[in-house]
This record gives C-alpha cells, sequence and structure tokens, in this order.
C-alpha cells in the first residue's frame, strides 16, 4: 500500500517583549527562579491582567507579513486546566475569535519547486511556568518566570506532506518571525517550539487518518526525525492490522522514538469561554496602516531583490535570504566590496561550510562580515589569489586579525612585478629544456608544468592571469 | 437535567474537587434542583440573540511595554506552603 | 461618638472636637466591649488603627487633611489588605497574610481613613446569609436569631450595630443592597467598572462591584469619593472622570420619573415589605415624582441566568487555590492529583463547591451552548429591558429584598430558595447597573429596605434621590437596641 502522510504543525513563538503579556514582569531569559514572576504571575488572589500593547502589535504585524485577516476584534478565552506550572488554573489564550485568521506562507523544496502551506490561525495566549524535575526529596520545583511571556501560537492546515516538508515550513516561519524582529528564535531556549500533528491514509483517500499530536520538538533536526519515526511507527501499526490512536505522544530524542503521553479519553475538557477581566481587542484601520507601515523587506521579498540587485541567481539568493542574519552579513559583505557574485560564493561556500561544521549560527561566527569583506576586497583588487585567500580565511577563523595584517604578516601579496615573475619564467624555461621542446613540439599539457613551476618558486604568490600571459609569450 | 452519583463524580475530578462519599447525594440533589432552576433560561426564546459577556460595551486598553515590577520573591514565597531554593514544591508531577 | 455619621465625624475632626485617635479608640473599645458577639469581624486591628489614626491627625495638625482624614472604616474581608489577613470567609485563605493592596484600600489610604478591621462575609462571597463563612455567621444587630444578609453582612451587621461607622462590601447578586436592606443601613452598589476590582477577591467578575455601606446616603456619597475612579491595573475599569457626589445630594426631585416595575411586586413579595415600599413609593410621590409602570418582562430569569453565569466564572476564578504558592494545602498528599483534590476539598465549604461544580458543569463539553451560551443572550436581554425602561423613567423602585431577615438555618438546606433571595438584586448585576438599598421602615422590628436603580453611571442621581428621602425620614436613623452595649 502506498500511504500518504498529512501533517499540520502548531508553532509556539514567543514574542520579544519586554514585560510580560499581561503582567509589568520582565520577560529576560535565564534569572533566578521566581524572581520574575510579579504578583499577576503568581495569580495572586484578586490581581488582575492589562494587556501589553506590543504583543498585540507584533501579532498583527505577523498577521499582515502571511497576508492574513488581522481581526478588528478579538477575544481573550480561558483555557482551564490544573497543573503546577499554570498559576490560576487556567491560562489565558484565545479560542473562537483569535487575532490572525487565514494566511498563507511559501516555502520552498528541493529542485526550486515551491508549495503554499495555509496558516489556519495565529492567536495571542501567555506562557505556563516550568516544572524542575530534579530531585527535592522526591518532589517537584515550580519556577514561574516563564508564566506569562506572551506567545503567538500558529496554526498551519494539514498542508504538509513530508517531514521535509514539515521542516522547510517550520523554518521559513521561524525566519520570517525573525524578519519582523517579534521572536528571537532561540530554540535552546524555548522561544520557538513546536507540535506536530501527524497521520496517514492511503494514497488517493480524501478524509483524514487518526492523528497523533507530538509534542514540544524544539530543533529542526529533531522534528524531521521525530515526524519520520512517527510515520514508520503508524505505518507499523496499521500494515500490522492495528488502528492508529487518537493521542498526545512525546518524542524522546535519545532513544529516537514516540511514546504516548496522553490518551484522547484522558484528554482534558478545557471548558474555553470569554475571559471576564479581559475586554475584546479592537483595532480599527488606522491602527492596522501604522502597523502595516513599519513591516520590514520580508524573505521572498529580499530574495527577489537580491536576484535583481545583485544579478544573482535564484537559488543562491534563497539561500543568502533564509535567513536575516545571513541576508544582513552577505549586504554588509557587498557594501564593503561591491562584489556580490564573490561574496555570495565565499558566504556559501566557505564560511557557511565551516559554520555548519562547527554548529554555529552566522550570527555567532569568528568571522565577522567586516572580515570577510575586508579579504574579499584583496581578491578582487587582485592582492591575493583565490587560493591564497582559503589560507587567509582559515587563519582569520582561528584569530582576529583583519585579512591585511594576515597579509601583510605572512607576506602573501601577490606578485603582480612582470619584470619578477619574467625572470622566474627565463630561469624555469633555462633549466628544464626537455620540456620547452615537448611544449613546442605540439604537447600542450607540458604548459602546466611551467605554471606549477612559477607558482612553486613564487610560495603560490604569483598572479595566475599574469604567469599565463607571460609563459604563452615566452614559449611561443 | 438530574444528574446522578457518576456525572457528581465527574465535574467533581474535572474541578479537582474531593468530596466525601457520604455528602454525594445531597451534591445529587442540590445540584440537580439547582439545574431544574437554570433551565428556566429554557422558556424564553433567545434565537439570534447576541450574547453578552461584559456589562458595559467597552473595549480592551492596552499597557505600554515596560517592565513595572522587580524582584519581590521572597515576600512572596513567605506566604507559600513548601519552597526550596526560591521553587514553589509540589507532588511529583509526571510526564 | 458612635451615633455620628461619617459626615458628623469628618465636621468633629475639622473642628477639632476630638481626634481621630480618639474616634478610632472609641471604636476600637466598642469592638472590644461587645466581645464581637455578632461575629462582625474576622480581624480587628487596633494597633494599626491607632497608628493610621496617629498619623492623620498629624497630617491635620499639618493642614494636610482632607474630607475624610482621619474617619475610621472597615474593610469586607475580599479586599486584599497588605501584611493583615486576608480570609474571604475562607479556610483556604486562613492563612493567607495578603502581600498586597486592593486598590479599593490604596484609595482609602491615600485619603487618609483609617482600618478598623475586616468584616465577616460569605465564604468567596457565596451566599445570603453570612452562614457560609468558615468563621461562623454574622448575627443580625436587630435580632441577633436571624441573619444579617450576605454576602456583606459582617459589614452590614458593623455599620448597624455602630461598630464601624462605615464599611466597604462587594455586590455581585446583591451582596450589599440585600444585607443593607436587612440590617436597615444604606448600601451602593456603583456602575460595573467604576470602583476598581483589583485585589478584591473575584467571584464572578462580569458581575462583582465594590461600593460603601454606610448609614446615609450622604456619607455614602463621601465613601463613593475616595473608593471610585479610574485604575490601569483593572482592564474593566472605567476611565472616565468621578463627579463628586455630594454635589447634587441637595437636588430636588421634582419631576423625577420613577418607574415601578410589576415584576418587583408579584407573589414572592412579603404583604409587610410589599406595604412598607409602598409607604416609601407614595413619599416620593408626595415629594413631586412621578410613577411610572413599567414592565422588565426577562427579569423573571435573572436568577437562572445568574446561577450559570456567576458559578462559571467563580469555578474558573476560584482554580488559583490550589495549595502551591499560598492558602490551604492538605497533609501528606499521595500523589499531585491527591493534592489538588484534598487541598481544595478541604479549604472550600460545601457551598463554594456547589458552585463551582455547577460552573464546570455548564462550561463542560457539550452543555456549554445550553447553559453558558443561552446565559449570556439571556443577559442581553435583561439589559435590554433595562435600556428600555431608562428610555421612560429616571431611576426604578422597589423591594431589595423579598422579604425581611429570616431564621438562621431556614434556608441552608436548600440552596434555590436561599438563591430566591436575590431576586430583586441580581438583574442589576447581570445588566451592570448602579443600585442602592436604603433604610424605608420596619416589619415586626426588622428593617426592610428601599431599592432604588439607576442608569449607568447615575450614581450622583441615586445618591441625591436616596439622600432627599433621608431628609424626610428617619428610618436611616433608628439604631437597633443592644443590651451588650
Amino acid at each position: 500500500m502506498k500511504w500518504e502522510v498529512v501533517i499540520g504543525l502548531e508553532i509556539h513563538a514567543q514574542l520579544a517583549t519586554k514585560s510580560k503579556i499581561f503582567s509589568g514582569a520582565s520577560t529576560a531569559y535565564g534569572a533566578e527562579a521566581n524572581t520574575q514572576a510579579c504578583a499577576v504571575d503568581l495569580g495572586l488572589p484578586g490581581v488582575l491582567p492589562v494587556l501589553n500593547a506590543e504583543a498585540v502589535r507584533m501579532a498583527a504585524k505577523f498577521g499582515l507579513a502571511i497576508g492574513a485577516n488581522v481581526a478588528r476584534r478579538s477575544i481573550f478565552a480561558r483555557k482551564n486546566y490544573f497543573y503546577p506550572d499554570l498559576p490560576k488554573g487556567y491560562q489565558i489564550s484565545q479560542y473562537e475569535l483569535p487575532i490572525v485568521e487565514k494566511g498563507q506562507i511559501e516555502i520552498g523544496l528541493e529542485d526550486g519547486v515551491t508549495k503554499l502551506i495555509g496558516i489556519t490561525r495565529a492567536h495571542l495566549e501567555e506562557d505556563a511556568g516550568k516544572s524542575l524535575h530534579e530531585d527535592f526529596h522526591g518532589l517537584t520545583g515550580i519556577d514561574l518566570n516563564r508564566a506569562g511571556t506572551p506567545l503567538l501560537e500558529i496554526v498551519s492546515e494539514p498542508d504538509m506532506r513530508s517531514a521535509q516538508e514539515a521542516v522547510a515550513y517550520m523554518k521559513k516561519i521561524h525566519s520570517l518571525v525573525r524578519y519582523l524582529d517579534i521572536c528571537d528564535g532561540n530554540m535552546q531556549e524555548g522561544s520557538f517550539r513546536c507540535d506536530a500533528n501527524v497521520s496517514i491514509r492511503p494514497q488517493g483517500q480524501q478524509r483524514l487518518g487518526t492523528r497523533a499530536e507530538l509534542k514540544n520538538i524544539n530543533s529542526f533536526r529533531f522534528v524531521e526525525r521525530a515526524i519520520n519515526v512517527e510515520i514508520e511507527r503508524q505505518i507499523d501499526v496499521i500494515e500490522a492490522g492495528g488502528e492508529v490512536r487518537q493521542e498526545t505522544r512525546l518524542y524522546d530524542a535519545n532513544k529516537n522514538e514516540t511514546r504516548t503521553m496522553r490518551a484522547k479519553e484522558e484528554a482534558n475538557d478545557y471548558r474555553y469561554f470569554p475571559d471576564p477581566d479581559l475586554l475584546p481587542v479592537v483595532l480599527d484601520e488606522k491602527y492596522l496602516d501604522e502597523v502595516r507601515a513599519t513591516l520590514p523587506e520580508l524573505p521572498d521579498q529580499k530574495q527577489h531583490r537580491f536576484e535583481d540587485e545583485f544579478n544573482l541567481s535564484a537559488y543562491d539568493a534563497s539561500v543568502l535570504t533564509a535567513s536575516l542574519e545571513t541576508a544582513d552579513y552577505f549586504e554588509q559583505v557587498v557594501k564593503l566590496t561591491n562584489e556580490p557574485k564573490l561574496s555570495a560564493n565565499w558566504i556559501m561556500g566557505d564560511l557557511l561550510g565551516a559554520l555548519n561544521k562547527n554548529d554555529l549560527g552566522i550570527e555567532q561566527s569568528p568571522v565577522s562580515a567586516d572580515r570577510l569583506g575586508g579579504m574579499i576586497k584583496r581578491i578582487a583588487d587582485k592582492t591575493i589569489s583565490g587560493k591564497i585567500a582559503k589560507a587567509v580565511f582559515d587563519a582569520m577563523w582561528q584569530g582576529d586579525a583583519t585579512a591585511d595584517a594576515i597579509i601583510a604578516s605572512k607576506g602573501l601579496q601577490q606578485i603582480t612585478d612582470s619584470g619578477a615573475i619574467e625572470k622566474m619564467i627565463d630561469d624555469i624555461i633555462a633549466n628544464n629544456p626537455q620540456q620547452v621542446a615537448q611544449y613546442k613540439s605540439g604537447k600542450d599539457k607540458v604548459f602546466g608544468f611551467f605554471v606549477g613551476q612559477v607558482m612553486k618558486q613564487s610560495k603560490g604568490k604569483a598572479n595566475p592571469q599574469q604567469v599565463n600571459e607571460l609563459l604563452k609569450h615566452k614559449l611561443k | 437535567m438530574t444528574l446522578k452519583k457518576q456525572d457528581v463524580e465527574n465535574i467533581a475530578h474535572l474541578a479537582r474537587l474531593a468530596i466525601n462519599q457520604a455528602d454525594i447525594p445531597s451534591y445529587v440533589q442540590n445540584l440537580s434542583d439547582i439545574l431544574a432552576l437554570v433551565e428556566q433560561m429554557g422558556a424564553i426564546d433567545t434565537e439570534g440573540v447576541t450574547p453578552m459577556a461584559h456589562p458595559l460595551d467597552a473595549v480592551q486598553r492596552l499597557r505600554p511595554d515596560i517592565v513595572s515590577e522587580s524582584n519581590q520573591r521572597d515576600y512572596f514565597q513567605q506566604i507559600a506552603p513548601q519552597t526550596e531554593a526560591g521553587l514553589y514544591l509540589v507532588p511529583k508531577v509526571i510526564e | 461618638m458612635h451615633n455620628k455619621t461619617l459626615v458628623e465625624l469628618a465636621k468633629g475632626l475639622e473642628s477639632g472636637e476630638f481626634s481621630s485617635e480618639e474616634v478610632t479608640q472609641h471604636y476600637l473599645d466598642r469592638i472590644e466591649r461587645s466581645a464581637d458577639s455578632l461575629n462582625c469581624y474576622i480581624t480587628v486591628t487596633p494597633e494599626l488603627a491607632i497608628q493610621q489614626a496617629q498619623a492623620a491627625d498629624q497630617r491635620r495638625a499639618n493642614g494636610e487633611a482632607g474630607r475624610l482624614t482621619g474617619v475610621p472604616i472597615a474593610h469586607k474581608d475580599i479586599f486584599c489588605t497588605k501584611n493583615i489577613k486576608t480570609s474571604c470567609g475562607s479556610k483556604m485563605l486562613d492563612n493567607f497574610v495578603s502581600p498586597y493592596d486592593a486598590s479599593v484600600v490604596v484609595n482609602c489610604k491615600q485619603s487618609q481613613l483609617v482600618t478598623l478591621g475586616k468584616t465577616n462575609m460569605d465564604e468567596f462571597a457565596m451566599g445570603s446569609s453570612n452562614e457560609t463563612s468558615y468563621y461562623g455567621s454574622v448575627k443580625n444587630p436587630w435580632n441577633v436569631e436571624r441573619v444579617p444578609g450576605g454576602s456583606s453582612g459582617g459589614s452590614a451587621a458593623a455599620v448597624a450595630a455602630r461598630l464601624a461607622p462605615a464599611a466597604t462590601g462587594t455586590d455581585t447578586g446583591g451582596s450589599i443592597r440585600q444585607p443593607a436592606a436587612l440590617c436597615g443601613i444604606t448600601g451602593l452598589k456603583p456602575t460595573y467598572g467604576r470602583v476598581s476590582r483589583y485585589g478584591m477577591i473575584a467571584f464572578a467578575s462580569s458581575l462583582d462591584q465594590a461600593g460603601p455601606m454606610t448609614r446615609t446616603a450622604e456619607d455614602a456619597a463621601l465613601l463613593l469619593n475616595v473608593m471610585s475612579g479610574f485604575d490601569e491595573k483593572d482592564s474593566t475599569s472605567v476611565d472616565s472622570p468621578v463627579p463628586d457626589y455630594t454635589a447634587s445630594l441637595h437636588h430636588s426631585i421634582k419631576g423625577l420619573k420613577i418607574g415601578l416595575p410589576k415584576e418587583y411586586f408579584d407573589g414572592g413579595l412579603n404583604q409587610g415589605v410589599a406595604s412598607v415600599i409602598d409607604d416609601a413609593i407614595k413619599h416620593y410621590q408626595s415629594m413631586g415624582a412621578e410613577l411610572v409602570e413599567i414592565s422588565l418582562p426577562n427579569t423573571k430569569t435573572a436568577v437562572s441566568t445568574y446561577y450559570v453565569v456567576a458559578p462559571a466564572e467563580c469555578s474558573s476564578n476560584l482554580s488559583r487555590f490550589d495549595g502551591v504558592r499560598f492558602g490551604h494545602r492538605c497533609e501528606s498528599p499521595k500523589d499531585l492529583e491527591d493534592f489538588y483534590k484534598r487541598s481544595r476539598g478541604e479549604g472550600f465549604g460545601p457551598e463554594v463547591k456547589r458552585r463551582i461544580l455547577i460552573g464546570a458543569y455548564v462550561l463542560s463539553a457539550g452543555y456549554y451552548d445550553a447553559y453558558y451560551l443561552k446565559s449570556q443572550k439571556l443577559r442581553r436581554l435583561i439589559s435590554d429591558d433595562f435600556k428600555q425602561a431608562f428610555q421612560d423613567v429616571d431611576v426604578i423602585m422597589g423591594p431589595t429584598s423579598p422579604t425581611t431577615a429570616f431564621k438562621f438555618g431556614e434556608r441552608m438546606e436548600d440552596p434555590v430558595s436561599m438563591y430566591l433571595s436575590d431576586a430583586y438584586t441580581i438583574a442589576t448585576n447581570l445588566a451592570g447597573l448602579p443600585g442602592i438599598s436604603i433604610p424605608a421602615g420596619f416589619v415586626d422590628g426588622l428593617p426592610v429596605g428601599l431599592q432604588i436603580i439607576g442608569n449607568y453611571f447615575k450614581e450622583a442621581q441615586l445618591l441625591n434621590v436616596s439622600h432627599q428621602y433621608q431628609r424626610e425620614t428617619d428610618w436611616h436613623r433608628k439604631a437597633p437596641v443592644m443590651d451588650i452595649l
């Protein structure tokens, strides 16, 4: 049987506000436990929520960026359940009238194919605290610093058909929220997390299969793995004559397997109802126009601009605009060098390669855009060759000297003095009569031997173009 | 709607309320009576009526994004039943 | 001294006839001498009161006194008071010392009022007789075998018994007006949003509203001046200027159009109460008011509607009482579920549990539309009835409560009969309208309250209409005879 995979994602993006969504406590990450949990976050008796303007603005910004309806009127509701890291016994969220509805986003797949993924809704809600399971005499510790941090929950349509598509979508959303500057995107710190709804159905069947929800997957790599093992599990279950149960499952990265967390029958009855402590959020045209005016250039727009302005291929432009940081890095280098193609090659080749190998983001790159630009300038003005540049790049990666300093201290400047090169060539011709004879008898291949000799004698610093020209002339 | 013992037990679980077995019959009775009172609502036709969640037709005010609160952990935890290392302690949470 | 109204106390303090410390001490002595046999107070704060009184006297000496500087009052124990036990009448919060002040309390402190203590109340304000309090029933000072009404029964009884010159209360379905009526005092529930709810322990957030409980309408105007105002900490607080509620007290009410809803004078109303209310209304007529019969057809479903809306909100509001961060926690729980269930099961009394259960039920999957959504639609209809009525009339009058104070235990076995005690007060909470109860007479030695309902933000008019009546009558001056004092 051929199976079709159906995936929908729920992404939780922490909004990068200074204070919490309903209180004036700080959202800064990493503070000592419970030092950023104020009376409102603790749910003390009598406290009340007041909505953070910035959280609303960020949600509206996201909605406008994905061409969605930004609700002129949205409502906060209470989602009721008991959990120790949920201080009020309910989470303030949006249910019936979310702030963002019906958007879409384009993802790029292999071989340049693109696909539109529908976004059902995005709603504002407050995050919960954290349960710490280290042993406190068999008890659990509760840290409420994160309680009340604003979240935008972005719910996709079940439009993805493979783990790869799911990852591409998640990366695209990640890139977008970074572009919009509404989320720091830090997955280690939990600022960007994802639940995946996964089901399978026989190819050609319309009706959706029973889905399992994979909870809280916090890296791109794990999303792909978790979905793939879940797909395999579901196929195994069905092909063995069983049925997939609707349930919540947890992905265990160490064992690379998913396991049951909560069956559907144990699912909570959340008893949603409009939060009486909060009034309808009403946004008018003027407000939305103002937010629209603050939208930055979005990934797709930037890609097209890169193609036009810098004469880059669609592929190069898409790689360079996949993250805001990479795009900014590239533009900074081009500003210094005015060499778009050369800069693109270096960034996409040596730089991203080294970063990947070391598991670093471009914002953590040991070689800054200024230093890389400095080096590319020297390639462009022929101070160094591309080959020497690799050695310069390695040196920049290891230390913090500029390209110019490395070139000077190691004497790596290209030899462009024709006199000096001619002298070398003359010596080599004089010392290798046999090869000269071979060349002159028509063995063109021997030309390479002469080039090699010159480069060897010049320790790689002779300008290759000059060497070529002069050799051809001398060997005539 | 007349509730049964099982209904009361289910809601009590949902609301995380321990109720003595001996008291259940009186809850069944009282809650059924209250629901009977409540069901008088059914006498009125509300077709097409817009639900009213708030007494005033007001809209949500927005607060500027400013950090106004400072750390009061020790003070707040004076009233906490059990804490350690700045954490609130509860029976083991099993995921 | 203790028979003086707030106005008279303020005058005496201003003229230097007595100091705040003297007034405060006088009240503290009375509370102590009575050994609080009425059980009005859950907490008395003598040291704090004297400290605040001395500070108030100092302010006055410095020429920095406001209108009510140094006047003592009591707070219903639903208002969070920093570093003072705030129990909300519940075992759940018996150990809760609030780390912050409610906005109402802050406002009173800023006006340099003195806090005598915290008054008894039905547990989490759920009750109409004060019998659900963890701290025992409050007794009605007019007849100690009878209830004072609820939920602000401690405040009402304290003011009636001259154990406080005035007190704060809260009203979710009649909890200021009904005990005011049953204890023979003046109690005002303002328009929803007029007084901040921040720090007032929530029962039903879309219905709760705090207000003054005093002997006279004039006093209520003074205390409302202090209590009300916009609060940025409460999203439902209304950002509109607060008038000086005393400014219009003396306006004539000639030509005032009084609406008399026929539904408020129907079968459920006690005959004695009906005749007292009739007399009061006739009195208004004699003062030049015009009577208009009106109908509030949907008002008969107000109690049903309320017992969906209020429990639904309360079931969620009371989820935070879980024994994790504050409040009662059970002994040696065997696991997390046991921990939740027993902490909450032990901390809450039976009436609170009933309402939480009803609330959880009406919101649960499959019942939401039939109960909760239906109640929200009826709420609209009930509210529209009032809107319609206020096109033709200035105020609406009727009884506050269908009966006078009833005996202890009389309605405890049958929650529904208790709920009907609030049949006339509940609709105004659903609509968010202001209402006041003022003393209008007696039946068999028990006070009867006249309820006056106004249009949105017409508190000044309600106080004016009440004050004009109190200028010509002395029901509000009557004090219960108490041999203990």
